[in-house]
């Protein structure tokens, strides 16, 4: 929005003078592009947290040559990965085996559109972006079954399809989740359930369990461990991206955190306040930016100690946690919200 | 200009999609073009301010039921070559078919005339200042709440009768009993025994 002025002022200055229209479409194409660029820089440095944190639970150091700390190594990382041979495999469907890791890495970039980071700064600030966040993580099944399907080999494709029934399995009560704090707010617009929290973060309401589910949740949706079925290193190799090398490989595992890091963010926003403050007076003067940074890496923290920390679970045990334990206490805890809402908080039917 | 633009690009991707669905030699990218003319079909929901839909038919459709589809159509042995000779065979019937359909879709297209006001009454998706949601629920759980129930009703049947049809039970299948299993103690399952000297054999 704030760039509209700019490019009206830079095309009028050129002698051309541009519809409103145009100049909002450009002031929003700019800002698209610099949000995902702060968002692929940041990816870096959640990679390397990720590791420093894994390090240090184990007595290690991580990684400490490149750069001061280390800090350099996702990027030295990932220029290893542009320079070398794109490798396809012979027998693979050419056309789908490059699509797949576009369409992990797209949908995961996708899915920050409408999530506010500070109060106003949202690329798009829809009425349905609740639904919106939902329904671009269903479609992220389809990255990971064609990935395991052009790949034209076995081992990728039966990891394919044990990650395509476990994304699908837990983003039932992910849903479920959804809907009881979107009852709570009674809204599905992202800013609208952020500003519902200035009297109390969902996480300190009834919703709590909810959170427990949906961070639990999150980690079997992004395949992280406990629940790294699919790259369970000890048993397989790497899952549906085996046939994968260099930048095809790097766009899913950039894919990959990004949906970690959007699904800390959802935590952030649905239980922890989004941006808002802790009500304290010298706190309250903290931009809502860092508030908003603050909290993801707080979430990201614990997701980071999970993966150091508790062991994998069996297939059969993450089918059972998601359809016998999650499922019907995420749909009682909808029933419960609903009822609270009616009764309690509106004081009858 | 900017939204005509739109909705001509949405609507020709959509309909060359929609052919390639027919069209396109292999399954698995029939149902891919299948996703892609969903994906189009939404973006159009969304220019005439029906984001609700739009965003339902994703996650409907295209998260849920196609995912089905493409586990079925990537499971599916096919031969082309068996498939293909076929067609000669049903040629008449499916062209018979065809001009059929397109006579109806002609005479629709000829005898189409929209009531005098319905105009004005289509440039709002939904009245304004009331959300695409709010105002479908409000319809959905008022007005038709019992045609609304009845067909959660008919689906959980559906659900269920799946669920009867398929369920086998096979005699002689050793299942898991967690229960008995976080029930079992050191004394349940383990026996000490001394076994003396020269008697262990």
């Amino acid at each position: 929005m704030a760039l509209i002025p700019f490019w009206t002022w830079a095309f009028h200055s050129v002698g051309i003078q541009l519809p409103y229209g145009w100049s909002w479409t450009l002031s929003q194409v700019t800002l698209i592009v610099i949000f995902q660029l702060l968002l692929a820089l940041s990816v870096a440095v959640f990679i390397l947290a990720d590791r420093k944190i894994w390090a240090a639970v184990h007595l290690r150091r991580g990684p400490n040559v490149v750069g001061a700390f280390g800090m350099l190594q996702t990027i030295a990382d990932a220029l290893k990965f542009f320079f070398k041979e794109v490798i396809i495999p012979a027998g693979a469907n050419k056309a789908l085996f490059i699509l797949a890791p576009l369409i992990a890495a797209t949908l995961a970039f996708a899915a920050w559109a409408v999530v506010p980071v500070s109060a106003g700064w949202v690329v798009a600030n829809i009425n349905v972006g609740i639904l919106y966040i939902f329904a671009i993580s269903s479609l992220g099944v389809y990255g990971v079954i064609v990935a395991g399907w052009a790949s034209n080999s076995k081992y990728a494709f039966l990891s394919a399809l044990r990650a395509a029934a476990q994304m699908v399995s837990y983003e039932v009560s992910i849903g479920f989740v959804l809907i009881t704090v979107l009852l709570f707010a009674g809204s599905l617009n992202l800013s609208a359930i952020v500003q519902a929290q200035a009297h109390g973060w969902f996480f300190f309401t009834m919703l709590f369990p909810m959170f427990v589910i949906f961070f639990v949740s999150s980690l079997a949706e992004t395949q992280r461990p406990p629940f790294d079925l699919l790259e369970a290193e000890s048993e397989l190799v790497a899952g549906f991206m085996v046939e994968y090398s260099s930048t095809p490989f790097l766009l899913f595992f950039l894919g990959e955190y990004m949906n970690v890091i959007m699904l800390c963010g959802m935590m952030t926003v649905l239980f922890l306040g989004g941006w808002l403050p802790i009500p304290i007076w010298p706190l309250t003067e903290i931009p809502g930016i860092f508030w908003f940074l603050g909290k993801l890496f707080a979430v990201f923290f614990m997701m980071a100690m999970v993966k150091a920390i508790v062991p994998r679970y069996r297939y059969d045990q993450l089918m059972r946690l998601g359809w016998k334990v999650f499922l019907p206490t995420s749909l009682l805890w909808v029933v419960l919200t609903a009822a609270w809402v009616t009764f309690v908080r509106h004081g009858g039917a | 200009m900017l939204t005509t633009i739109a909705f001509y690009l949405f609507s020709a991707i959509m309909i060359a999609a929609a052919f390639m669905v027919v069209a396109s030699r292999n399954p698995v990218h029939s149902v891919l073009f299948l996703i892609l003319t969903f994906f189009n079909a939404a973006a159009l929901f969304v220019l005439l301010g029906a984001e609700f839909l739009a965003l339902v038919l994703l996650f409907v459709y295209v998260g849920a039921v196609v995912v089905l589809f493409l586990f079925v159509v990537m499971m599916l042995d096919i031969d082309f070559e068996q498939l293909r000779r076929g067609v000669q065979d049903y040629l008449l019937l499916g062209a018979g078919v065809g001009i059929l359909l397109a006579c109806e879709l002609l005479m629709i297209l000829i005898a189409w005339k929209s009531a005098p006001l319905s105009a004005a009454s289509l440039a709002h998706a939904t009245p304004l200042h009331v959300t695409n949601t709010e105002a479908l629920g409000r319809i959905l759980y008022t007005d038709y709440i019992y045609y609304f129930q009845t067909a959660g009703l008919v689906l959980l049947i559906a659900m269920i009768g799946a669920i009867v049809l398929t369920l086998r039970h096979r005699p002689g299948v050793r299942r898991q009993s967690i229960k008995a299993q976080n029930a079992r103690t050191p004394a349940m399952s383990m026996e000490l025994k001394d076994v003396l000297p020269g008697q262990g054999s």
